[in-house]
Formats: structure tokens, C-alpha cells, sequence
């Protein structure tokens, strides 16, 4: 079982480019803890900028940095970043199109038990919807890492949401395929397909074990990059398969089972079940706990899959 | 440009500011009016800038916090050569990048601006990368006295504080109107020297409307070592045509055909007599 939790391995990168790359700049607000930073703090203190509890003065105090040149990341928790400083991300990094990248970690619903003010069930809807930003959700460490390279290279502004908690691994080291902005096919079939993001792609992977002993053919697409989402993926998943299952961390609102609905809707009409967190305040409980209540697990996707094959 | 020059600049580019908002019926004028000293001070006697210099990396950088009033700034842009004033009769219309708010796709634009209480913090994230990269540039920004209310700005003044940031000094268009009346009714803003002291910053007054005066608390400010500068400047709104002057209803009212030629003269008269 692995126990490396994505955000550690967002720290990793960080230090490894940043001996050699000055410009990479990183920002906290009281965080450098729980994003995992307190390693780049300690080893780049002259690339490392603490803001305080001011998320705010975090966004744009990241968008004047990287008008001067820096490689801003700049990290919070996500139910802050996406929500009190939403305009700081619209107007400083999405509308001025800085090179800032929003890291939003503890993503989801990953602190359980402390409800509502501290899950981020809207992240997606909110920075999606604005012109410019970017979103990704990683599955595992691996491609968290290849993720995390891939935007080094580049300087517009992106939002990558991370959970707390390290999760099972969806590849294998040095076997983890990855381009950017194209789904990554975990699971071949062409009965029906399941389209997941972040950290619920390990449970469409299990789910597609699950139903390959059905004699159930499931293609499971890792769609990470949520915008800009895989068009060509979903319409092929769309054609080729006779029903689709997204599953996401996520509101039913807005996320991406709403953006699969929609382009399946225009382009190739099919059968699209959105498995998602509630519109109602999260139940209580750890990760799993709220996970199987709202059958966001292995189980109830593959029971759903089967259903819909009949 | 000396003394009396930049002041008749002031007028004359007050003038194009007018002709902007006539022709198009749109824009702010009162604070396009009171701001004007502020940026023609920067522009044309202390900031290291100009048309050559936008991909310099040592240019001083800009913030109009206060993005209303960006027919001032285009007026300001277009006189030092950004860009050519024929550009200006596109200001606010149909596909036009002149907006009635800061782009920055417009040459000599750093940053887009127009929802208040964001420009401060974006000085401090400019003036923490100077001071990484031991850069000599320095930061300016200008926010209105209504924007004050804003909570983003005193996390800004907290950071720059804590960060001593020298190299950064804003501006307060301390005009004492806002679009629903006086900023003491609104929401009362006395007292900032005590409030700018607290966050950690050197706080300096001028006559905001004065080329001379402004010019002279921007020497301090360059002057002052391990803080901050705030330059509290005492402005009229509307400032250079009496009948716009310290009005409310100014905020963003269009000029009639006669206001404008009352306007127009009078503004070319104090453009006269301060040569």
C-alpha cells in the first residue's frame, strides 16, 4: 500500500527544480504543513513566501510575482483557494494570465470529519467556469509527478487539486503513460465506460476488475485534465461503449460529470449516470465512510455498470 | 518637464480625458480628474518607464488600483508614446482592447485591474520579486479612499509591511468622495495615519493635486529605508473644472453638449495660466 500522499510528491518536484531553477517561487498561507511545503520552505527559504491566513494576499501577491518573471505555486487548502480568493484567481491570474499555478490541497472532501467549511465539493464548477484557468486532478503519485512536470514547462495559469490522504497507486513506476490534456486509458473494454478524475480513478480502476470477471468490457478513462477536458475521449468513449459512468470528488453541479453530460449531449447522445458528492451538505465522516455512503466506491460502480449493461 | 509644465500637462491631459468621455459617454471623470497629478508626477518625473522600456526588466512597474479611473492612465500611456492617440477614439468601443478598466493588453498595461482592493497585494507580490532578484526597480500603485473599505488591501498593507518592502509606495487619492456621497458617511476612513502606521508603514501627506508637492513625497519615499511608503494625497475630486469639482454626482456622470464646452474652456484657460 503506498503512503505517499500526492502533495508530497508536488513537494518533491518543487525541490528538485528549484536548486537549479531560482524563478520557481513558492507561496503559502499557513499551509507549508498540511500541503506537505515544509521541506521546500526549509531547503529554499529564499523561494519560499509565507502570506498568513490570507488567501486573498495569496493569489495576487502570486500574480505580482509572476509578472516580474517568477514560476508562482502557490498553495492552500482547496475549499479556501477555489472559494475566498475565487476573485483573486479570476481577476490576478485567469483574466491578467499570469504564470501562477494553484495548488489546492486537502482537495475534496479529504478532511472528513470537519464538514462543510473544509470540503471542497465546488472547486471544479468555480475555476472551470472561469476563461483561462485550467484544472487537473491527479490519480496517484505517479502522475501527479509527470503532471507536475509537464506544467513547469509551461506559463499559464493552471488549478491542480490534491487530497490529503496518500491513495493506492492507479499505475506503476516508470510505466505511467501521460500527456498532457489527453485522458489516460486505464482499462480497456467496449461495453461501457467509466470517466473518473482525481483520486476516485484507483476505485473506476477496481470497479473495472470487478466487472471483467462479469464478462463486463469497461473502458476507464483517468480524464485528470477536467479542463481542457479530453473532447475526442469522451465522444470515442461515447461511440464505442453503450453507456458512460463519470465518477468524481465532487458536486453533481458543475464538475465533470456535467461536462461529460454535455458533450455527449451534443455529439453523440448516450446513456451518462453522473456518480458525485450530493447538493446537500456531506454527510460526517472519514474519506471512505462518506465515500461508501454515497457509493463512490469500487462496489457501486461496478453494480451500476452491470445494471446498465443488462 | 519642470514644475509648471507638468502642471499644464495636467490640464491638457485632463482635456483628452474629457474629449474620451464626451465622445463616447462613458468613463469617471471625477476621479480621472483628482488622480491626474498623481500619474502625470510618476509618468513624466519618477517612474523608469516609457514606450522602449515595456520588456525591460528593470522598468518600475505601475498598479491603477483604482482601475475607474483608466481614462487618466490611457490619456497618460498615449501622451508618453505607448501607443498612438488615434487609439484613443477606440476607447470603450466594440471590440476595442481600450476598456473602461486596466487590460493588459494594452502597451504599458501591467496588470488588469478594476475590482478595487486587489492592486496592493499585486505590489507587494512585484516588489518581493525585486527584492529576490536584487532588482532596482521599484513598485507604484495607486488606490482610491473608498477602496480602502476593502478587507484585500489590509492584507496587502500587512504583508508589504511585514516584508519591509521599501521599494513600494502607494498612493491614497484621498478625494473624500465616493460614488454614494462623502467617505466619511459612507464609511469613515479618518485616522489612516494611525491605521497606515499600524500595518508598518512610513505615511506621508501631500496636496494631491500638486505636481510639486507629490514629486517631493515621492523623493522622501525613495528616501525612506525598511518600510513601505504610503502617500496620503489630498486631492479634489473632479479637480480642474469648478463645476465637477467635489461633486458626488460626478462619479461617472457624462457631460451635456453645454458642460462640455464650459469644461473644455476652462480647462484650456488653467492650461494657459500655468505656463
Amino acid at each position: 500500500m503506498n503512503r505517499i500522499p500526492n502533495r508530497q510528491v508536488i513537494c518533491e518536484v518543487l525541490n528538485r527544480h528549484a536548486d537549479s531553477d531560482r524563478d520557481i517561487v513558492v507561496l503559502c498561507s499557513d499551509s507549508r504543513g498540511s500541503a506537505s511545503l515544509a521541506p521546500f520552505a526549509d531547503a529554499h527559504p529564499e523561494q519560499f513566501i509565507e502570506v498568513g491566513i490570507a488567501e486573498q494576499d495569496l493569489v495576487s501577491v502570486s500574480a505580482g510575482l509572476a509578472r516580474c518573471g517568477k514560476k508562482v505555486f502557490a498553495a492552500s487548502p482547496a475549499c479556501f483557494l477555489s472559494s475566498r480568493s475565487l476573485e483573486q484567481v479570476k481577476v490576478d491570474v485567469a483574466y491578467s494570465n499570469t504564470n501562477v499555478k494553484l495548488i489546492g490541497i486537502s482537495g475534496g472532501i479529504s478532511y472528513g470529519a470537519l464538514g462543510m467549511t473544509h470540503h471542497s465539493a465546488q472547486d471544479i464548477a468555480a475555476i472551470a467556469s472561469i476563461p483561462n484557468m485550467r484544472v487537473y486532478l491527479p490519480s496517484d503519485r505517479f502522475q501527479t509527478e509527470l503532471l507536475m512536470e509537464s506544467l513547469l514547462l509551461d506559463d499559464l495559469p493552471a488549478y491542480l487539486r490534491v487530497g490529503r490522504n496518500a491513495v493506492e497507486d492507479v499505475y506503476e513506476e516508470g510505466n505511467t503513460p501521460f500527456e498532457l490534456n489527453r485522458a489516460t486509458v486505464v482499462h480497456e473494454g467496449s461495453d461501457i465506460a467509466i470517466i473518473a478524475c482525481g483520486e476516485l480513478v484507483g476505485a473506476a480502476k477496481k470497479a473495472a476488475e470487478l466487472l471483467e470477471k462479469q464478462g463486463i468490457g469497461t473502458r476507464v478513462l483517468d480524464m485528470y485534465c477536467v479542463k481542457p477536458i479530453d473532447r475526442e475521449a469522451v465522444i470515442r468513449a461515447a461511440k464505442e461503449t453503450r453507456a458512460i459512468i463519470t465518477v468524481e470528488e465532487h458536486t453533481v453541479f458543475g464538475g465533470l460529470g456535467s461536462m461529460v453530460s454535455q458533450i455527449t449531449a451534443s455529439e453523440c447522445p448516450v446513456v451518462v449516470k453522473n456518480l458525485a458528492l450530493p447538493d446537500a451538505p456531506v454527510v460526517t465522516g472519514t474519506s471512505k465512510e462518506v465515500f461508501d455512503y454515497y457509493g463512490l466506491n469500487a462496489e457501486s460502480i461496478a453494480k451500476l455498470a452491470s445494471e446498465l449493461v443488462k | 518637464m519642470n514644475t509648471k509644465e507638468l502642471t499644464a500637462k495636467s490640464f491638457e491631459l485632463r482635456r483628452v480625458v474629457l474629449d474620451m468621455i464626451y465622445r463616447t459617454k462613458t468613463g469617471h471623470i471625477g476621479g480621472d480628474f483628482s488622480v491626474m497629478d498623481i500619474l502625470v508626477t510618476l509618468y513624466y518625473r519618477q517612474m523608469h518607464v516609457g514606450p522602449e522600456l515595456v520588456s525591460d526588466p528593470n522598468r518600475d512597474r505601475f498598479i491603477l488600483s483604482k482601475g475607474h479611473s483608466v481614462e487618466a492612465l490611457y490619456a497618460v500611456l498615449s501622451d508618453r508614446g505607448f501607443f498612438p492617440e488615434t487609439d484613443l477614439l477606440t476607447y470603450s468601443q466594440f471590440g476595442s482592447k481600450y476598456i473602461g478598466h486596466p487590460n493588459n493588453k494594452v502597451s504599458g498595461i501591467e496588470m488588469n485591474s478594476g475590482s478595487l482592493g486587489h492592486g496592493l497585494s499585486l505590489s507587494v507580490g512585484m516588489a518581493l520579486a525585486a527584492k529576490m532578484d536584487g532588482a532596482p526597480y521599484r513598485v507604484y500603485t495607486v488606490m482610491g479612499d473608498g477602496e480602502l473599505a476593502e478587507g484585500s488591501v489590509w492584507e496587502g498593507a500587512m504583508a508589504a509591511g511585514h516584508y519591509h518592502l521599501e521599494n513600494l509606495t502607494a498612493f491614497v487619492d484621498r478625494n473624500r468622495l465616493q460614488i454614494s456621497g462623502g467617505t466619511e458617511q459612507v464609511m469613515a476612513q479618518d485616522n489612516l495615519d494611525a491605521r497606515w502606521s499600524a500595518f508598518g508603514w512610513n505615511v506621508l501627506h501631500a496636496a494631491g493635486n500638486d505636481v510639486a508637492a507629490l514629486d517631493a513625497a515621492v523623493e522622501q519615499a525613495k528616501a525612506c529605508k525598511g518600510k513601505p511608503t504610503v502617500i496620503l494625497a489630498d486631492t479634489i475630486k473632479g479637480y480642474g473644472v469648478s463645476f465637477i469639482e467635489n461633486q458626488a454626482g460626478w462619479h461617472h456622470r457624462v457631460p451635456t453638449e453645454e458642460e462640455y464646452q464650459k469644461a473644455a474652456a476652462e480647462l484650456g484657460e488653467r492650461m494657459v495660466n500655468a505656463q
